[in-house]
């Protein structure tokens, strides 16, 4: 019964908040240019929808490949960084001082360098979102157990064995627990700089039925990357229970 | 007889932010083979310490440590060990953790693949003498705090260690769980008969399990006292109870006071 209310309540609370959005917006008279109402959000979206799948379908491409990229290259930074205090002292604050930069303004000097289009998109996913990535996968070494690495060297382990036994399985769950937070990121990255300078995607949608005074389209293309955001949320979800299943087990054990 | 830990006039210094700590300072302690040592003291008088010197993790600043005729130069590679937290990987199972060291030391980790099954069937007897039968494909966060050390003297002991290094492996346990594994680590030494050096600050546990129960005074530390326990073997719990236990452990007791105030 209460696992049943659990299963349902998101839908609940989506579905509130729309109903909720829809009578203010009937209630108060508000005009569709200041916000148009999700039923008419939702007419905008079947009406385009060739040309909304479209863009989706390029925002959700570009995202992903810059996601791939902050995987692949936030892991590897995340194990040197990791590796040794000194490297995890020395390239801290370059990290920190690169992520201050609003990754906006570096949006057209990718512009610059690889011109308008996808290639930009991408960039910025990546440069965005491997942040997390890397700070997390640090973490994992940097938390080892010291007495647990003790007994390791005791038996004549090397730092790479360390890092093979114990290092890099008890880096997973932290590594699958940034995912979920680096993903979200990307989508924000791509739409960014779909917006300053693209000619697809649903940044660029937005950008243009802004211009146009199309306020129900730009509310459509944004509820779509919503629901982008939350599908592949939720595919993270899930893959971090599926392969650290030993580690939800273990702190709730611990917590009991 | 021939000594297996031979630790002679040592001293060790640890620098740290606020300045260097000495720890240790004129250490001595000599441990025969197969002897059950117990090294008691007040908190901080870094018994500790003792265990990564003769391990071989930390160099003394003076002094020396003869392993097996060896002197210690790095980690030296037949000690086992168990500390307070049973540190096991929650991502393997049981067996597997215990079979971590075989993965590792040498010579068994060239082999390690060809002779799986065999290690493995190890495993599972080692924790059989335990009191772990068929819980060897169970995970450690579906075992008891109790269970849990005992696998964790099993990983100690997988590879068969001349010498067992143990920092308060039974502290956080319950008394009775404690007074259990009292039990197994007495029945595993008296099987296998390797040399243990055991960091305690329970002196009822010194004085049941070991053959000599050494009294570090407050830091720096050095050996004050060495009381050789002569309660015959092998022994049960019953003896706790008895006088000459008690006498032993008022003894131990009286001196540890001394030094805490001095």
């Amino acid at each position: 019964m209460n696992s049943a209310l659990e299963k349902l309540s998101p839908w609940a609370f989506t579905i509130c908040l729309f109903v909720v959005w829809e009578l203010a917006c009937r209630i108060f008279k508000i005009d569709k240019f200041i916000l148009p109402t999700p039923s008419e959000a939702f007419v905008a979206m079947a009406q385009y929808w060739s040309p909304l799948l479209r863009h989706s379908a390029v925002t959700l491409w570009t995202t992903m490949a810059g996601f791939a990229l902050a995987i692949a290259f936030g892991i590897v930074l995340g194990l040197v960084v990791g590796w040794s205090r000194a490297i995890y002292r020395g390239l801290y604050p370059v990290m920190i001082g690169f992520n201050s930069i609003p990754k906006v303004a570096v949006v057209p000097i990718l512009i610059m360098w690889f011109g308008i289009g996808e290639v930009p998109a991408i960039l910025t996913a990546f440069l965005i979102s491997f942040f997390p990535i890397v700070v997390n996968v640090a973490t994992g070494l940097a938390t080892m157990e010291p007495e647990l690495e003790d007994v390791l060297r005791a038996l004549g382990a090397n730092k790479l064995d360390i890092m093979l036994k114990v290092g890099i399985p008890r880096t997973q769950p932290y590594l699958f627990g940034s995912l979920k937070v680096a993903i979200t990121l990307a989508f924000v990255g791509t739409v960014v700089s779909e917006t300053v300078g693209a000619n697809a995607g649903l940044g660029y949608q937005i950008a243009l039925a802004g211009s146009n005074f199309q306020m129900p389209l730009v509310f459509a293309a944004l509820l779509l990357l919503a629901v982008e955001g939350i599908v592949m949320y939720a595919a993270f979800a899930y893959v971090e229970v599926y392969f650290t299943r030993w580690a939800f087990r273990s702190s709730m054990s611990a917590a009991a | 007889m021939t000594s297996s830990v031979d630790i002679d006039d040592v001293t060790l210094t640890y620098r740290g932010a606020t300045g260097a700590v000495l720890a240790l300072q004129g250490t001595s302690l000599i441990v025969p083979q197969g002897e059950f040592a117990a090294v008691v003291g007040p908190s901080g008088c870094g018994k500790s310490s003792l265990m990564k010197l003769v391990t071989g993790l930390l160099p003394p600043d003076s002094g020396q440590i003869v392993i097996f005729g060896n002197r210690v130069r790095g980690p030296v590679k037949i000690a086992g060990m168990a500390f307070q937290n049973p540190n096991l990987l929650p991502w393997r199972t049981v067996t597997d953790n215990v079979l971590l060291p075989l993965e590792i030391v040498e010579p068994h980790r060239n082999r390690f693949r060809r002779n799986k099954a065999q290690y493995r069937s190890e495993a599972v007897a080692l924790l059989k003498t335990v009191g772990l039968d068929g819980f060897g494909q169970r995970h450690p966060w579906e075992l008891s705090g109790g269970m849990q050390q005992r696998a964790s003297l099993c990983r100690a002991l997988i590879h068969h260690p001349a010498l067992l290094m143990l920092d308060e492996p039974f502290a956080a346990l319950d008394a009775f769980t404690r007074e259990e594994l009292w039990l197994v680590l007495r029945d595993l030494w008296q099987k296998i008969g390797f040399t243990v050096i055991l960091v305690t600050h329970d002196l009822r546990e010194a004085t049941f399990l070991a053959d000599r129960v050494h009294v570090m005074s407050a830091r720096p530390g050095r050996i004050v006292m060495t009381k050789a326990v002569d309660l015959p073997r092998p022994r049960e719990l019953d003896i706790c109870f008895e006088p000459r236990f008690t006498d032993i452990v008022h003894e131990l007791r009286a001196k540890i006071g001394e030094v805490r105030n001095a």
